[in-house]
Order: structure tokens, then C-alpha cells, then sequence
């Protein structure tokens, strides 16, 4: 016998008058819809442009700066008064140690986005390897690990990357590490979370039923379906990222190499000479800003643009 | 509902002992040898071997983890290497500081976020909103300590109209039983002592509560867009009720119950802003005893520190899930 | 040129709906539409020049497949349409009062008190953080100036007047505590709380289980005939209307395709669309193995009024001319309907066939 599939019709949505746009969407794969969301979105191009700008002076900082990084040749000038910005020569004036700040902040944007990057992908591979351990495999491995991450997760994240790099010692690589490992519980309850919550999705029970082989289920499913989610909090990371880089660095835990420029030394280094030198911390500081705010508006375009329910 | 609350204090225990854990071996994976390492660059050999004695570097380590234990259950945190006082003490006399200024803060996020979120929910897409949501994002990309820079040249340095740095004015001399000095000076009548200590705190407040701030905002925003589409909310319209009613009753009260959520896990972010805003604004706290202690690499003022934060983080998130066990029925029997 | 005939309107040959209804209907629908206008998209019409009249005590189905405009019609009677992006025109009169462009003062004061609506999905209706004692409560306060006490007690017997089992307790618990059906119970008490002049429903069975759709059918039934609340019944489901509607309104793209007396309707459908509903009910009086006729295509391959019939598409009957002309709806054969090439026999026997 045929069902007839109009013998009970769909339940009309009160306030869905226009029936089109829902056939429209589910023609389209998810990614290229999410293309053309992100490509209308205007957060996703400021975002977007300051990215691409913020990786491009980071890529080509020796093309694009004026002098050598490390050069204080003009320590003359920067007693008493630090050169301002007027000067043709020094384009954003001298910091107190001599040394040119655009070609410091240039220099600046290379340190954040290698930091920036490298510490969210030690945070994300160590964070989705936990994740799915526990997730895919369930029961006493899934306790154990979402125990250990809970006990991370009860010492606030900033505090979680002092105690690593304060343990490690002052270094670049011992950034990465502390920032990085902080990273680790938000990535692991994500994929976790996105794993369970697509194992239990009709599409992996009707392939279970099929008798589909579980590595093709998590490969051919579930993994792809966790790609967006873990996209969107990377981008976000990476914002937290480059503001804790320069918080601990603030804090002295940074790269001890005077040769190597890094803004939230800059600004540590100018805060005491705020009174009568402001823009010695405030480049750096806004330079932070910025590309914070950049890779930020880009996660959340991201997420708007992966996440059509959550549009309004 | 009692249930509830004796399930999720039992989750904290193997928390609680898994963080004991992990602060006890932080120490001993310090390279080299853990006394000496202690010690920094003050290590002497009298010094190195006193504390082998006081901690028993040289016993096997699970002994050692039970004398860490067994000093910890007895109240005993260890010693500062730099200032040879207890940890405990240290913390207990710099906390009263600390929880003024996050005070400040969560009042500020509260406070001022729940409103302006609600307001940009109920009006999504109006100018006034736009200019919210801009501005919280400028708020949650600054980073803390260049806003306390800035707040402090502005409005202390610039325009003089607050004190730029401590707890209260130098010539002030007054009792302090208590040690949060806005209350102290209104405890002995002394409110030009209180008034002052206030004002002492409005800057480092405001750099600590930008953040919670502009994500409470975000949040509730969210949440209630969200509230307001939801089918009980039309049901709550088709009875006519009040738009008050239904604003209070019906949205709010469903919109808060993610918000009270963040503002527990922001309480993490302020206390770690401590350590960022005091030591721009020379507050003597904890966050900038840690700072100190950073410096000089102190690790039993950091070990013990983290610890004290980790504990007063995971009873005050206890706290939110079981005042939101109180507001959402729907926790209490799951 | 044809004049537009109101449905509901009595016609000529004697009346079959219950006496004493009085000859000044409850509400009058004249020329409703809404109209749904986005930024950067064509407009849609909702609901286009829709028309019809309840009597008190009377019951009327408004029949139709998702997107045919019958729930917007009772969201913009009710005047819950969301306040952006939504032009409504036309009228509706309540009982001499007109309800479309009221201030929201009155508007308040007529919902819940004379106008009350049941909805779809029980499970997301009612608030979740709140007991049920006291959402029904609210609105006994609100309408009938009731105390607390006095809405307590009024709130029990409202429970067990809808089949709440242990009122007295239930009064207490959240919603997450009581299963779907009990849900839409409760949904019901307090849409009659305030023993409203019209209740509309739109889809109150949809959600729920089907054991449990015909006992909340039944309940309603049970609740307001006898009384003189007027009852508009908004379904995809014929079946629905069967049991339980006087009148019945079928829409199919925001506009009324045929309205009719209920045994009219059911004992020979005319409109093609109707013709096809009734094929696609399972029925117990037909020889086993017979397969059920769905209607070919969906409600999306549809063509504007303006340029035809909107069901031509889909249309077994279909000529040249539905696609180029737009049918009125003209008084025919007891009923209005707006079909160039109605039915002729009943579809359920033989299928649909051309006229």
C-alpha cells in the first residue's frame, strides 16, 4: 500500500508565509550558502580586510619597514622627549630605547600572528584529540578526560597561561605553549559537544542502521559536520589569542630578546612615560585592538554565515 | 532541588583534588632541581637545603604529594620565598582589595549590561542598537591593561577629576576593621574616608568591568531577541497580559537565565583581570601580590594563589548553577 | 463582472446551523489581506482578500496546506502579527467593533477576555520557568479582576473542567512536568478562562500524538458546544473539520477556493483542491487496497492570483483559460467557489475527472 504523502500535510508555521526560501536553502550545500552569507556581510569584510591586511604587514614586515627591527641608533633623540610623529624620518616618532615604532609595530605584527597562530593550533589539535577521544569513545576515557579539562577550566584561562609560562620561562615558544594549552578545554568541550550531539543526529542513526562502518560515519559525517563549529571558535581564539599574548607580556612573561618587538611590551615599556609620550603605548595598544577586533568580527561573521537558524 | 545541590558539590571534589594534583607536579616539572628552582636566583645552599627539608624534595614523590596534602588539609599553603610570610595570610590581607574592585565591576556589568541588552534585543536593528553592539565589541577587543592606561591617563592624569593610583588618599588616617575601606569608613562614620576609597576604585573598576560588560550586553541581547520569538511569548500576547507583565514576566525572566550563567564564568575573568588592572593602578591586591610574584618567580605565592582563585572560581560557579536551579525549574529534576 | 460573494452568508435554500444564533454574525472577515514586505524581496501576500462570518455559538473550519494563508488570517484577527514588515488591510468586525488598526489599549483587553487563541505546539506555548497554576491565574487577574485566592480556586476547576487529573497538585508544577496532551489541556483552560465570545485554534492537534489528538478534539467539542463561544478551527486536516465544524473555508494560497456547509462540502467537494484533500484522507468505508490520491506537486508550484488560478499548476482540470484568467468566488450549487471547471463527481470514488 502507498502512503500518500498529502494525507496529512505539512503543519503550516504561523508566521512563514514565504514557503520558497526554505526549498531554496536545502538545494544548496552548506558551504557555498555560507560563501555567499559571509560575502554579503559587511562584519565579515571589515573583518576580513583587517585580517588580510594585519597578515600581510606580518608576512612582509622586513619589505615593509623602514629600518632593521633591532636597531636603536637613535637613542639620542629619544631622550628627553621622544621624537613625535611629525618627523619625516620616523613616520610614528622613537620609543625610549632608540628605536624606530613603525618599524616596531611592523615587526610587532609578525610576533602576534606566528604566537597568534601557532598557540591556537597547539590548542585546537591538543583540544580536538581530547575532544573526540572522549566524544567518539565514550564512557571511562570520555569521564577521565572531561574530568582533567574540568579541572582546567576551574582556574580561569589568563591565570592557566601565567602558571605555564611563568613555569616555562620567558620565550616565545613558552607563549605559545601557555596560550595555547589555555585554548585546550574550550576546543576539547567543543568537539566533544559537536561530536555527540551529530552521533545522535537522524542522518548518523540511519547510517548506523545501513551498517555503514563507524570510521566512515565519523569521517564522512561527523567530522565535517564539526568542521564549521571549530572554524568559528579558532577565529575567536585567535582575537583571545594576541590580547593574552600581550597580556603576559605585560606581565613580563614574555620573549625576554630585546630584538624581538612585540606589542604588549611596547606598551609596558611606554606606559611610564604616558604623561609625556601617550602614543608610545597607544600605538601598540590600538594595533592590538584592531586586529583583535578583526579576526572577532570575522569569527562571528563565520559563525552567523555557518549557522543559518541563528540568523535574524 | 537538595539533590541537585549535593550532586554538583560532589563534582567538585575530584576537581578540587585533580587541581592539587596538577599544582604539585607544576612545581616538580620545573626544570632542574625543584628547591633550586624555588629558589630562584636567592638560592643558596643553606637555602636549598632548608626547603628539601620543608617540602622533602628528596623523599619519593607520592610521600611527597601526601605531606602536600596533609599540609594543605592543616592549613598550611607554604611560605613566601621572597617575603617569608604564609601564603594564606598574604592572601587573606590582599583579598579585601580584590573584591572591592570586582564588586565595582560586576555592578558595572550588571548593572549598566542587563538594560542596554535588553533594550538592544527588544529594538534589533535601530541605530541605537547598532551603536551597542559596536561598542561592546570595541569592549571585549581592548585588551584590559591598555584601557587602565588609558582610563588612568584621561580622567587621573589629564582631567584630574579621580585618583590615579592606591586605595585611599595618603593624608586619609582612619581605622580599618575591616579592611574593604569603602565599608570600613562608613562602619566608623568616617564617610569622607569611605567617599574617597570609592573614588579610588571607579577607574580600576571600570578597566576590570568593560569586558564582563560588553559581554553581558552581547548576551543578553542575544537571549532576548531569541526570548522574544518564542511561542510562550505570543501565548503570553494572546491572553493580554500587560506589556509590562509580559516584558517582566514572560521575556526577562527567560532571557536572564543564560546571562546569570556568563556573569559566573566572567567572575573568572575579573579575577584574573585583578592581576592586570591593580598593578596599572598600584592596588595593593592579590592580583598584583601575584604580579610581584610573577616577577620574582615566588612559586609557592603562585601555586597557593591559583589554588585560592581555582576554589573561590568553582564555589561562586556552585553558586550560580544552584541559584539557577532556583530560577529554572526544568535543573532541578534533571 | 462578478460581484464578490461573502461566504457564510446564508443562502437561499433553509439554514442548517443551530437556531438562536441571532442574525448579526460575531465576526465579520471583509477583504483581509496581509501582505509581507522584506527588503530586497518581492512582497508576499499572506492572505489576499479573505471573507467570511462566524455566528455566535457557530463553528467554522478554515481549511488549507502550510502556506495557505489560515493562520496568518487568525494571527492578524487576534492582532499578533509582528509589527515590521506586515501590511494588513481590509476589516474585521467584532461584534460592531473593528478589530484591524485598533489602538493596543483595547486591543489588550479584547484578547484573552473575548478573543482567545489556542496554538500548534503545546510543548513551546506555555513558559517554561513559571507554574501553569499561575499562567493561568494571570490572566483570571487580568480579565476578571479576580484575587489570588479566588484564581486559585477558579484555576483548579479550570483543570478539571479540561480533564487534568489531580487539578489541586498539577496547579503547582512547571510545564517540563506534564506530558504533551496535558499541555495543550492546560493551553486550553486558559484560553477559556475567561469564557471568550471566539476562540480560534490553529492547529491545536498537530503536535501531539494521535491517540491524543482525537481526545483533545473531543474535549474541545465537549467544551464549547452548548456554550456561546463561537469556535474557529484552523486545520490542513479535513478530518478534523468533519467532526466538529458547522461551516468550513478552504484556502489555498491566501485566498478562499471554496466555503460551504459542512455536509455540502463533504458530500460532494467541487473545488479540484477540495476534491483532492478528501482523496488524500484514509478512509474506513472504502475497499482495501484502494491507494490513497495525493495531490500532485506541492503548495509551492503555485501561480500568483493575479495571473490565473493558483492551483492551476497542480490542477487535474486545468484549462487554458485557468492560467489566464483569475476565477472570482460566485455563488454555485449551495456553496461559493471559485473554479472555472469545478468537480462534477465525487473524486473519491473515481478520482478526480474533468469536468
Amino acid at each position: 500500500m502507498t502512503i500518500a504523502p498529502t494525507a496529512t500535510l505539512p503543519p503550516e508555521g504561523p508566521l512563514s508565509p514565504d514557503g520558497p526560501t526554505a526549498e531554496s536553502m536545502a538545494g544548496e550545500s552548506l558551504w557555498k550558502g555560507a560563501w555567499q552569507r559571509l560575502r554579503r556581510n559587511p562584519m565579515a569584510l571589515i573583518g576580513g580586510g583587517i585580517m588580510a591586511v594585519f597578515v600581510f604587514v606580518a608576512l612582509f614586515a622586513p619589505l615593509l619597514a623602514p629600518y632593521e627591527p633591532a636597531s636603536t641608533e637613535w637613542t639620542e633623540l629619544s631622550t628627553p622627549f621622544f621624537v613625535q610623529g611629525s618627523n619625516s624620518e620616523h613616520l610614528l616618532g622613537i620609543d625610549r630605547w632608540g628605536s624606530d615604532m613603525l618599524t616596531q609595530l611592523i615587526f610587532g605584527a609578525r610576533q602576534s600572528l606566528i604566537i597568534g597562530v601557532v598557540s591556537t593550533l597547539i590548542g585546537l589539535f591538543a583540544g580536538a584529540l581530547l575532544g573526540t577521544l572522549a566524544g567518539g569513545l565514550g564512557g571511562k576515557v570520555d569521564t577521565v578526560i572531561m574530568r582533567f579539562v574540568d579541572i582546567l577550566l576551574s582556574i580561569p584561562s589568563l591565570l592557566l597561561a601565567i602558571s605555564i609560562a611563568a613555569a616555562m620561562g620567558k620565550s616565545s615558544f613558552a607563549l605559545m605553549v601557555a596560550i595555547g594549552a589555555a585554548q585546550i578545554p574550550i576546543f576539547a568541550r567543543l568537539l566533544r559537544s559537536t561530536m555527540l550531539s551529530q552521533s545522535r543526529s537522524d542522518y548518523v542513526l540511519a547510517a548506523n542502521a545501513l551498517g555503514l562502518r563507524r570510521r566512515n560515519i565519523i569521517l564522512g559525517h561527523i567530522l565535517p559536520n564539526s568542521l564549521g563549529p571549530t572554524i568559528v571558535q579558532a577565529t575567536l581564539n585567535l582575537a583571545t589569542a594576541i590580547i593574552e599574548v600581550a597580556a603576559l607580556s605585560f606581565l613580563g612573561l614574555g620573549e625576554d630578546d630585546p630584538a624581538v618587538a612585540e606589542w604588549g611590551r611596547m606598551i609596558v615599556s611606554g606606559q611610564d612615560r604616558f604623561q609625556i609620550a601617550p602614543w608610545l603605548a597607544f600605538y601598540p595598544g590600538i594595533c592590538i585592538a584592531i586586529t583583535a577586533l578583526g579576526f572577532t568580527l570575522l569569527g562571528e561573521a563565520l559563525r552567523e554565515a555557518l549557522d543559518p537558524k541563528q540568523r535574524r | 532541588m537538595l539533590r541537585f545541590a549535593v550532586r554538583r558539590i560532589g563534582l567538585m571534589v575530584p576537581t578540587l583534588i585533580g587541581l592539587s594534583l596538577l599544582l604539585f607536579f607544576w612545581v616538580r616539572i620545573l626544570p632542574g632541581d625543584p628547591a633550586r628552582s624555588l629558589l630562584g636566583q636567592r638560592a643558596t645552599p643553606e637555602g636549598i637545603e632548608r626547603l628539601n627539608e620543608l617540602y622533602g624534595f628528596d623523599q619519593p614523590i607520592w610521600k611527597q604529594y601526601v605531606t602536600y596534602v596533609s599540609a594543605l588539609a592543616r592549613g598550611d599553603f607554604g611560605q613566601s620565598i621572597d617575603l617569608h610570610e604564609p601564603v594564606l595570610d598574604a592572601f587573606i590581607d590582599k583579598l579585601p582589595t580584590t573584591i572591592e574592585v570586582t564588586f565595582v565591576a560586576l555592578l558595572l556589568a550588571v548593572a549598566v549590561g542587563i538594560p542596554l541588552g535588553y533594550y538592544a534585543g527588544r529594538h534589533q536593528g535601530g541605530w541605537l542598537d547598532t551603536a551597542i553592539v559596536s561598542t561592546s565589541l570595541l569592549g571585549v577587543v581592548t585588551p584590559v591593561f591598555f584601557l587602565a592606561i588609558l582610563l588612568k591617563y584621561v580622567f587621573a592624569d589629564q582631567l584630574g577629576l579621580l585618583p590615579t593610583q592606591g586605595r585611599q588618599d595618603a593624608r586619609i588616617d582612619v581605622d580599618h576593621p575591616t579592611n574593604f575601606y569603602v565599608l570600613d569608613g562608613l562602619i566608623t562614620g568616617e564617610y569622607a574616608a569611605a567617599w574617597d576609597a570609592l573614588q579610588h576604585l571607579i577607574l580600576p573598576g571600570l578597566a576590570l568591568g568593560t569586558i564582563p560588560l560588553a559581554i553581558v550586553v552581547r548576551i543578553t541581547r542575544a537571549s532576548v531577541s531569541d526570548v522574544v520569538h518564542e511561542d510562550y511569548v505570543r501565548t503570553a500576547e494572546a491572553k493580554g497580559l500587560y506589556a509590562g507583565t509580559i516584558n517582566r514576566r514572560h521575556i526577562l525572566r527567560n532571557a536572564l537565565l543564560p546571562v546569570v550563567t556568563t556573569i559566573g564564568l566572567q567572575l573568572g575573568l575579573l579575577l584574573s583581570g585583578a592581576v592586570l588592572t591593580e598593578t596599572v593602578f598600584a592596588l595593593d591586591g592579590i592580583g598584583n601580590y601575584l604580579y610581584d610574584a610573577i616577577t620574582v618567580r615566588d612559586y609557592p605565592v603562585l601555586q597557593g594563589f591559583i589554588l585560592f582563585i581555582a576554589l573561590m572560581y568553582s564555589i561562586i560557579n556552585l553558586l550560580v548553577d544552584l541559584s539557577y536551579g532556583l530560577i529554572d525549574p526544568r535543573v532541578r529534576v534533571s | 463582472m462578478t460581484v464578490e460573494y461573502v461566504p457564510g452568508q446564508p443562502q437561499s435554500q433553509p439554514q442548517t446551523t443551530i437556531a438562536g444564533h441571532g442574525d448579526r454574525p460575531l465576526l465579520t472577515v471583509t477583504d483581509l489581506s496581509v501582505t509581507f514586505t522584506r527588503r530586497g524581496r518581492a512582497p508576499v501576500h499572506a492572505v489576499d482578500d479573505v471573507s467570511f462570518q462566524i455566528r455566535a455559538g457557530e463553528h467554522v473550519g478554515l481549511v488549507g496546506e502550510s502556506g495557505s494563508g489560515k493562520s496568518v488570517t487568525s494571527l492578524a484577527i487576534m492582532g499578533l502579527l509582528p509589527r515590521g514588515g506586515v501590511e494588513v488591510a481590509g476589516s474585521v468586525d467584532f461584534d460592531g467593533q473593528e478589530l484591524i488598526g485598533l489602538d493596543t489599549a483595547t486591543m489588550r483587553n479584547l484578547r484573552g477576555q473575548e478573543l482567545a487563541m489556542v496554538f500548534q505546539d503545546p510543548m513551546t506555548s506555555l513558559n517554561p520557568v513559571i507554574t501553569v497554576g499561575r499562567q493561568i491565574t494571570e490572566v483570571l487577574k487580568r480579565h476578571r479582576d479576580l484575587d489570588k485566592a479566588d484564581a486559585r480556586t477558579e484555576a483548579v476547576d479550570l483543570l478539571t473542567k479540561v480533564g487534568i487529573p489531580d487539578p489541586a497538585r498539577r496547579v503547582g508544577d512547571y510545564p517540563h512536568q506534564l506530558s504533551g496532551g496535558m499541555r495543550q489541556r492546560v493551553l486550553i483552560a486558559i484560553a477559556l478562562a475567561c469564557q471568550p465570545r471566539l476562540l480560534i485554534a490553529d492547529e491545536p492537534t498537530t503536535a501531539l500524538d494521535v491517540t491524543i489528538q482525537a481526545q483533545i478534539l473531543e474535549l474541545l467539542r465537549e467544551l464549547v458546544s452548548g456554550s456561546q463561544t463561537a469556535l474557529l478551527m484552523i486545520t490542513h486536516d479535513l478530518g478534523v473539520v468533519a467532526g466538529l465544524c458547522d461551516r468550513v473555508h478552504v484556502m489555498y494560497s491566501g485566498r478562499i477556493v471554496e466555503s460551504a456547509e459542512r455536509r455540502q462540502l463533504f458530500a460532494r467537494p467541487r473545488h479540484p483542491y477540495t476534491g483532492g484533500l478528501m482523496a488524500s484522507i484514509p478512509r474506513l468505508d472504502q475497499p482495501r487496497g484502494v491507494p490513497l490520491t495525493p495531490i500532485p506537486g506541492s503548495p509551492t508550484d503555485t501561480l500568483p492570483w493575479s495571473q490565473g488560478c493558483a492551483f492551476a499548476p497542480r490542477c487535474p482540470n486545468s484549462e487554458v483559460d485557468c492560467r489566464m484568467h483569475t476565477p472570482a468566488l460566485e455563488p454555485a450549487d449551495n456553496r461559493a467557489l471559485r473554479c472555472f471547471h469545478p468537480l462534477t463527481t465525487d473524486p473519491r470514488s473515481v478520482g478526480a475527472t474533468h469536468a
